[in-house]
C-alpha cells in the first residue's frame, strides 16, 4: 500500500532522514519506534506532505506521492494526526470534526462518519458543544484522532498518541487504535511507548538518528535482546 | 442557523434605517458638516478595521502595514479623478483593485512561509509606498495632492455595508472556516488538507482591497492627501481598532473603530495628548480585558441562545 524508498529529508541544511526505506501493507498496524530526535515525526510529516523529501521515492498504491501537496495526499486517503494534539482550541468538538471532513463533498456519508466517531469516542459525544481547548489532554488526543478519521482515511498516521497520558488512558487509546484497524484502516504508529506499540503492531521499524536500524515482526523485535535493552527498559 | 442569518439581515436593515435618518438630517441641514464629516470618517475607519480584522482576527496573520494599502487606494483613486477625469465610482474601484494587487504581491512570498514574515513585509511595504509617493512630483511629493470633495455620507455608508456584508459572509462560509482553522493551528489545518497558503493570501488580498476602497473615500473627503497621512502611526491606529475590539470579533472591530474615532476627533487639536490617551486606553484594556472589548464574540451572540460565533460559526444553531 505504502512504499518508501531511500528518502532523504532536510531541515535547511540539517539532514533529518538519511536513506529511510519502509513499507506498509494493507490492513497492518506498523509501528515506528526510536529515541527522541530520531526522525519519527519528520518521517510522518514527509508522508503527509508537510515536508518534501530531497531524494527518494514514496509510493502509495503504486503512485508517487513524494513532494505532493498535503491536500492531494489527504484526498488520496492518508490522514495524519500530528504530534502534540493540535486541536482548534477556540472551536467546539463538533466544529473540529467538521473540519476533519473539509475536503469531502459527500454530506450524507459525513453524517454517518460523525456517528461512527462518536461511537468510537463516546466522551467526545458528551462534549460535542464544548470548546476543544478546554478538553483534558486525553480527550484532545481522542478529538485529534476522531478529526483525522473524519477524512475517511485508508491509511492513518499517528504521532505519539500516548504522549503525556495516564497508563489507564493509554490502554484505552491503544484499544481504540486496534478497533480502528479492525474496521479496515491501515495504521502507521509512531510511539515512545515501545512496549505498548509492539503489543498491538504487526510489524515494526526501529529508527535511530535518521536511519532505520532494524525492522521485523513485532514478536521478533520484542524478543530481541538489543531492542529490550534500548527501548523496552530491559524488561 | 436560520436565526443567525435573520439576525444578520435584521442588523443590515437596521443600519439602513439609521442611514435614512442621518441622510434626512443632512439634507434638511439639521446636521452640521462637522458631524457629517465625523460620521464619514467613522465609516472609513470601520472599513479599515473590518478589513484588517479579516487578516489578523480571522486568519491570524499579523499585518502591521495596513496604511500602505490605504495610501495606494487614496493616491490611485485621486489620480483617476483628478488627472484622468474618471468618475468617482470608477476611481474607488480602481483604488481597491490596485491595493488588492499589491496585497497579492506582498502576500504570496511572505505567506507561503509559516511564521511572522508578513509583519515585516507589510511594515516595509507601507514605508516603501509612502516614500514612493513622497518622491513622485506627479502626485505632488511632500506637499501633497489636491483632491476634490466627492465622498458623501451615502457613498461611505454603501461602501461600509458592502465591506461588512462581504467579509461577514466570507467568514461564515466554508472558506472562512478554513481561515479560522489556520488561526487556530496552522499545522493541523495543513494536515486536514486545507490549502493554508491559498487562504492566507485570499484573506489578505480581500483585506487589502477594502483598505484600498477606504483610501478612495479618505482621499476624496479631505481636499488634500499627503504622504505623511499614511505613516506607521496610521497603520498602528488601525491595528488598535482590531486589537481593542477583540481579535476575531467583527462587531468588536466596528465598536472600537466608532469609539476611538469619536475620541480622536475630539482630541484633534492635541495630537500628543491623543497618543497618550490612546496608549492609556490600550494599557487599561490589556490589563483588565486582555481579550479585547468583545473577546471573540459578536453582538448578535447576545440575541440568541445559541449564539457563539467567534468569527463565524455557520452551524451556530
Ligand atoms: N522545524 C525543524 N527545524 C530544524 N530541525 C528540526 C525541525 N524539526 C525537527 N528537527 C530536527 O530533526 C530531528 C528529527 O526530529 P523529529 O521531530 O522527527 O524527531 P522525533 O523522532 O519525532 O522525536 P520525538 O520522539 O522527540 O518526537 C531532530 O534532530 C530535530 O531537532
Ligand atoms: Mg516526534
Amino acid at each position: 500500500m505504502l512504499k518508501v524508498e531511500e528518502i532523504d529529508v532536510y531541515y535547511g541544511s540539517i539532514k533529518a532522514l538519511k536513506g529511510v526505506s519502509l513499507n506498509v501493507n494493507e490492513g497492518e498496524i506498523v509501528t515506528l519506534i526510536g529515541a527522541n530526535g530520531a526522525g519519527k515525526s519528520t518521517l510522518l510529516k514527509t508522508l503527509s506532505g508537510l515536508l518534501k523529501p530531497k531524494k527518494g521515492k514514496i509510493e502509495y498504491h503504486n503512485k508517487s506521492i513524494a513532494g505532493k501537496q498535503a491536500q492531494t495526499i489527504v484526498k488520496a486517503g492518508i490522514s495524519h494526526v500530528p504530534e502534540g494534539r493540535r486541536v482548534f482550541a477556540n472551536m467546539t468538538v463538533e466544529e473540529n470534526l467538521e473540519l476533519g471532513a473539509y475536503l469531502r463533498k459527500d454530506t450524507k456519508r459525513i453524517r454517518v462518519d460523525f456517528e461512527k466517531v462518536f461511537e468510537l469516542f463516546p466522551r467526545l459525544f458528551e462534549r460535542k458543544k464544548q470548546l476543544s481547548g478546554t478538553l483534558s489532554g486525553g480527550e484532545q488526543q481522542m478529538l485529534a484522532m476522531g478529526r483525522a478519521l473524519m477524512a475517511k482515511p485508508k491509511l492513518l498516521l499517528l504521532d505519539e498518541p500516548s504522549m503525556g497520558l495516564a497508563p489507564l488512558l493509554v490502554k484505552t487509546i491503544f484499544n481504540i487504535i486496534e478497533e480502528i484497524n479492525r474496521d479496515g484502516t491501515t495504521i502507521l504508529l509512531v510511539e515512545q511507548n515501545a512496549h505498548m506499540a509492539l503489543s498491538i503492531a504487526t510489524r515494526a521499524y526501529v529508527i535511530e538518528t535518521g536511519s532505520v536500524i532494524t525492522s521485523g515482526t513485532a514478536e521478533k523485535l520484542q524478543a530481541s535482546e538489543e531492542i529490550r535493552q534500548a527501548y523496552l527498559g530491559g524488561m | 442557523m436560520l436565526k443567525k442569518v435573520n439576525t444578520f439581515w435584521f442588523s443590515i436593515v437596521l443600519a439602513f434605517v439609521f442611514y435614512g435618518i442621518i441622510q434626512l438630517l443632512i439634507s434638511t441641514a439639521m446636521l452640521n458638516p462637522f458631524y457629517t464629516n465625523t460620521l464619514i470618517f467613522i465609516c472609513i475607519n470601520i472599513i479599515l478595521a473590518v478589513s484588517l480584522h479579516l487578516v489578523i482576527g480571522i486568519t491570524g496573520q499579523f499585518s502591521i502595514g495596513h496604511a500602505g494599502f490605504l495610501a495606494l487606494g487614496a493616491y490611485i483613486s485621486a489620480i483617476m479623478t483628478m488627472k484622468l477625469g474618471m468618475p468617482f465610482s470608477v476611481a474607488l474601484i480602481a483604488g481597491g483593485i490596485v491595493a488588492a494587487l499589491a496585497g497579492l504581491v506582498v502576500g504570496v512570498p511572505s505567506l507561503r512561509l509559516r511564521g511572522d514574515y508578513l509583519a515585516i513585509a507589510t511594515l516595509g511595504f507601507a514605508e516603501i509606498i509612502r516614500i514612493i509617493f513622497l518622491n513622485i512630483d506627479y502626485v505632488g511629493g511632500a506637499a501633497g495632492m489636491q483632491v476634490t470633495h466627492a465622498t458623501t455620507w451615502t457613498t461611505s455608508f454603501l461602501c461600509l455595508i458592502l465591506t461588512i456584508v462581504v467579509i461577514a459572509n466570507f467568514t461564515n462560509s466554508r472558506h472562512g472556516r478554513a481561515c479560522i482553522s489556520i488561526r487556530e493551528n496552522e499545522i493541523a489545518a495543513d494536515a486536514m488538507g486545507i490549502n493554508t497558503t491559498y487562504y492566507k493570501v485570499a484573506a489578505f488580498v480581500i483585506g487589502s482591497f477594502f483598505a484600498g476602497i477606504a483610501g478612495g473615500l479618505y482621499a476624496h473627503n479631505f481636499y488634500i492627501i499627503q504622504p505623511v497621512n499614511f505613516g506607521f502611526l496610521k497603520s498602528f491606529d488601525i491595528l488598535i481598532f482590531v486589537v481593542l475590539g477583540g481579535l476575531g470579533s467583527l462587531s468588536g472591530a466596528v465598536v472600537s473603530a466608532i469609539l476611538l474615532t469619536i475620541v480622536s476627533t475630539f482630541l484633534q487639536g492635541l495630537p500628543e495628548t491623543r497618543m497618550i490617551i490612546y496608549s492609556l486606553v490600550l494599557v487599561m484594556v490589556m490589563l483588565y480585558r486582555p481579550q479585547g472589548l468583545m473577546g471573540t464574540r459578536e453582538i448578535t451572540d447576545y440575541f440568541g441562545k445559541w449564539g457563539r460565533v467567534k468569527g463565524g460559526n455557520q452551524y451556530g444553531g
